[in-house]
């Protein structure tokens, strides 16, 4: 795994990211997968840190950020998913999709137990 | 919060977009799962305001608020002004000479991570939960944590109506320290009881 060293990168190229002495800190776990789907996607050559960094300020800037760190990372995610549409990674109507089925799910999942997407993630297409 | 739905599961807007684009990243080989909870665990003492960890420390330091928390703890974490539904229906076990408390869990959409911290990877592993109730030494053992024989292991599952806050046993050579000092000894596994709290000098490393 070169995460850790993409994760430097990142804060280095990124000075608006939310961070302690360490690194990062996220207000809410979504956030850190937020984060941690760009630093695969960066790894995987889908975009640069300047692209990003221009997707990231467009977004901060039509966005309602404030000094809330959810509302920074709402920012990250809106950026994320137009940067992924330009780059034709991620169809906005296929992502409209998926969200109805998780919200789907949610709603058919008995209290208590854990949110699955049933028979939608085809075995062997995920890799490292 | 728009759905107070008590018979289904909850997602936040949030989580269910997050959701959707790591389905999609899966799916087309962008991203492995897997591989990002790993990476994502590296966070996660970065994830959340971690609020048990204060909780835990002021039981420590106020046996007053230890009672409360043990009565009730979802108003004695309340009282720190903490919102949210993630604090509902806590219920906080103490661990003591005689008694460790472990919390097995199913990560259903109301983990309570506000409180206890990002829930770790081994939480999704079914032969976990298994395990943890068959044999909670040899699974404590396997995270270094050796307890006397004389100490029973009673295992917590959570439900949808009730959530565990392990109230750890405050190390030694900790007296007279500040509520902020001792938050730094409360881990999150020692908050589910997969481990103890810090000892002063592990918190110095």
């Amino acid at each position: 795994m070169r995460r850790p060293e993409s994760a430097r990168i990142a804060l280095a190229h990124i000075r608006s990211i939310p961070r302690d002495d360490d690194g990062p800190v996220f207000p809410a776990p979504w956030a850190a997968r937020a984060f941690a789907f760009t630093l695969a996607l960066y790894e995987r050559d889908v975009f640069t840190w300047p692209q990003w960094a221009e997707a990231l300020g467009t977004a901060i800037k039509n966005g309602q950020h404030d000094s809330d760190p959810e509302s920074y990372w709402l920012c990250w995610l809106n950026a994320l998913e137009t940067l992924l549409a330009v780059k034709a990674v991620a169809d906005p109507s296929e992502l409209a999709t998926l969200r109805s089925a998780w919200r789907q799910a949610a709603a058919e999942t008995p209290h208590g137990e854990p949110i699955e997407l049933q028979n939608r993630v085809r075995d062997g297409t995920a890799q490292p | 919060m728009a759905d107070h739905d008590h018979d289904h599961s909850h997602l936040s807007d949030m989580e269910i977009r997050v959701r959707a684009l790591e389905t999609l990243l899966t799916e087309k080989g962008y991203v492995d799962p897997a591989a990002l909870d790993v990476f994502i665990d590296t966070y996660e003492t970065k994830i959340g305001p971690r609020n048990g960890a204060r909780v835990v420390a002021r039981a420590w330091a106020d046996a007053d608020y230890r009672k409360w928390l043990l009565d009730d703890a979802a108003a004695a974490i309340a009282t720190f002004g903490f919102t949210g539904r993630q604090s509902e229906h806590m219920v906080a076990v103490e661990n003591t000479p005689d008694t460790h408390n472990m919390v097995v869990c199913t990560l259903c959409s109301c983990y309570p991570w506000a409180v206890l911290g990002l829930p770790p990877v081994w939480y999704k592993a079914p032969p976990y939960r298994a395990r943890a109730v068959a044999d909670p030494r040899g699974v404590l053992a396997d995270f270094g944590v050796s307890l006397p024989e004389t100490t029973a292991i009673r295992v917590w599952d959570s439900t949808a109506e009730v959530r565990y806050l392990v109230v750890p046993m405050r190390p030694a050579g900790t007296e007279g320290w500040s509520e902020e000092q001792l938050a730094e000894l409360v881990t999150r596994n020692a908050m589910i009881g997969t481990g103890l709290a810090l000892s002063p000098a592990e918190a110095a490393k």
